[in-house]
């Protein structure tokens, strides 16, 4: 059996000391596998990834994260994690080009990669271009060529397809999707193509996980 | 830590000469209260302690928008995260953005002191050189110091236009009095420095350990 990239146990995080987001959440991903995290809205699916990427300090278990443990070692995480969230965490003033050559530096990344990843998710056209003049689409396309530019291990995805056009999550596929390879967490609400692309799910209600016969959305 | 403290600073300095959003307002703001000083104290010019008082008293009021606005991109735009996920030590972040802030001011005092030696001043601002530039600096780095630290703080707040006040002004009126002391007597009509070393050996303490505070407490001000 191999060494798992992420282990959680019994994972307990409590906002404003009254609202339970993840309780007792239990979950271990092995390198190269891909982890589906379904739930409705509010389920704490977001929480977790935030807790993984080590933006989120847990309140209770215990969280292991390609050999960091959280929080004590989150020293250990970063430049080792790709996290595509709801914000693209790019600024709205600066080019495409321009945001992802900040993140290549920060990240110790050669410039040559920022202009191989500008052509791989299709945004040479307009990688010039400041952010805010883009459509949601193409902005996702810069976050997620943002995400892998410094070629991470584990990915920690939150509805990584959301405002993309078939074509446009196709072009991704090899960055993001089962293509690439990666150790992934995926969260989605795409229940079905979750289920396709995944070894194993992870199913969130209200901060707790459930089982496959019950109804998430209720 | 240089380099992406280099890399961080770039891209601030970068931010705002596209959006303009801090050193104009902090400008117009200087040069507003100085016409306001100009028709509220019913004078033609000013000299001594009360022209230093109203350049320093500005001047410490114009950094407040800066230092409000200094975290808020990253806040917005969620540039923390980003930088939490980047191998990148806090201090370097420390470090981008108080330079920022100190160019920041800098630029700001290019235009408002001698806007201050026109509109109200009474002694030439000439006499005042060069210690006065010196005292600036020296000023600016402190501001720069603590700026950084509380709007760090500050940004974890939904309210930070008023945290930002009710915190920076208290912790930056060691800095004023001692401002305020080595400037009044370059403003005088006999214009001369007299006590500059004393006042500038306690501003530099002052800056030197707001710089010590800022670095040692700065990683606890980005924990969740």
């Amino acid at each position: 059996m191999h060494d798992p990239l992420l282990t959680v146990d019994d994972l307990h995080v409590v906002y404003d000391d009254a609202v339970h987001a993840l309780n007792g959440v239990s979950i271990r991903v092995d390198a190269g596998s891909v982890v589906a995290v379904l739930g409705s809205n509010g389920a704490g699916k977001t929480t977790l990834l935030r807790v993984l990427a080590g933006l989120l300090r847990p309140h209770g278990g215990r969280v292991s994260v390609l050999g960091a443990e959280l929080p004590r070692e989150r020293w250990r995480l970063p430049g080792q994690v790709g996290y595509l969230g709801h914000e693209p965490l790019l600024y709205r003033d600066l080019s495409g080009r321009e945001n992802l050559r900040y993140h290549a530096r920060l990240h110790g990344v050669a410039e040559e990669r920022v202009a191989a990843l500008l052509g791989e998710v299709g945004m040479d056209p307009r990688a010039d271009d400041p952010v805010r003049e883009l459509s949601r689409g193409m902005v996702q396309r810069l976050a997620a060529a943002r995400a892998v530019l410094h070629d991470p291990p584990l990915l920690l995805l939150d509805e990584p397809r959301a405002n993309l056009d078939p074509a446009a999550a196709e072009l991704l596929e090899p960055l993001i999707g089962r293509a690439s390879g990666r150790t992934r967490v995926l969260v989605s609400h795409d229940v079905k193509g979750a289920l396709a692309e995944s070894d194993a799910v992870l199913r969130l209600r209200r901060g707790k996980p459930v089982g496959a016969d019950e109804d998430l959305y209720r | 830590m240089i380099g992406p403290a280099g890399t961080i600073l770039r891209k601030d300095l970068l931010l705002e000469w596209r959006t303009k959003e801090s050193v104009p307002a902090m400008t117009l703001f200087s040069i507003t209260v100085y016409v306001l000083f100009h028709f509220g104290l019913d004078r033609n010019s000013l000299d001594g302690e009360l022209a230093a008082g109203v350049l320093w008293v500005t001047l410490l009021l114009a950094a407040v928008i800066g230092v409000t606005r200094l975290f808020a991109t990253e806040r917005e735009q969620g540039g923390i995260d980003a930088l939490l996920l980047a191998p990148v030590d806090r201090t370097a972040l420390f470090v981008a953005k108080a330079s920022a802030l100190f160019l920041f001011l800098v630029a700001v005092e290019l235009v408002a002191v001698p806007a201050f030696g026109l509109m109200l001043l009474g002694p030439s601002l000439g006499g005042a050189l060069p210690e006065l530039p010196l005292i600036l600096l020296l000023g600016d780095l402190g501001i720069a110091a603590v700026g950084a630290l509380v709007s760090a703080l500050a940004a974890e707040t939904r309210i930070r236009e008023l945290i930002v006040p009710l915190l920076l002004l208290p912790m930056l009126v060691p800095l004023l009095i001692c401002c305020a002391q080595a400037t009044e007597p370059l403003l005088r009509p006999d214009q001369g420095p007299e006590d500059l070393g004393r006042w500038l050996g306690l501003l530099t303490l002052y800056d030197v350990v707001f710089v010590l505070v800022s670095v040692a407490v700065f990683d606890f001000l980005l924990e969740d």
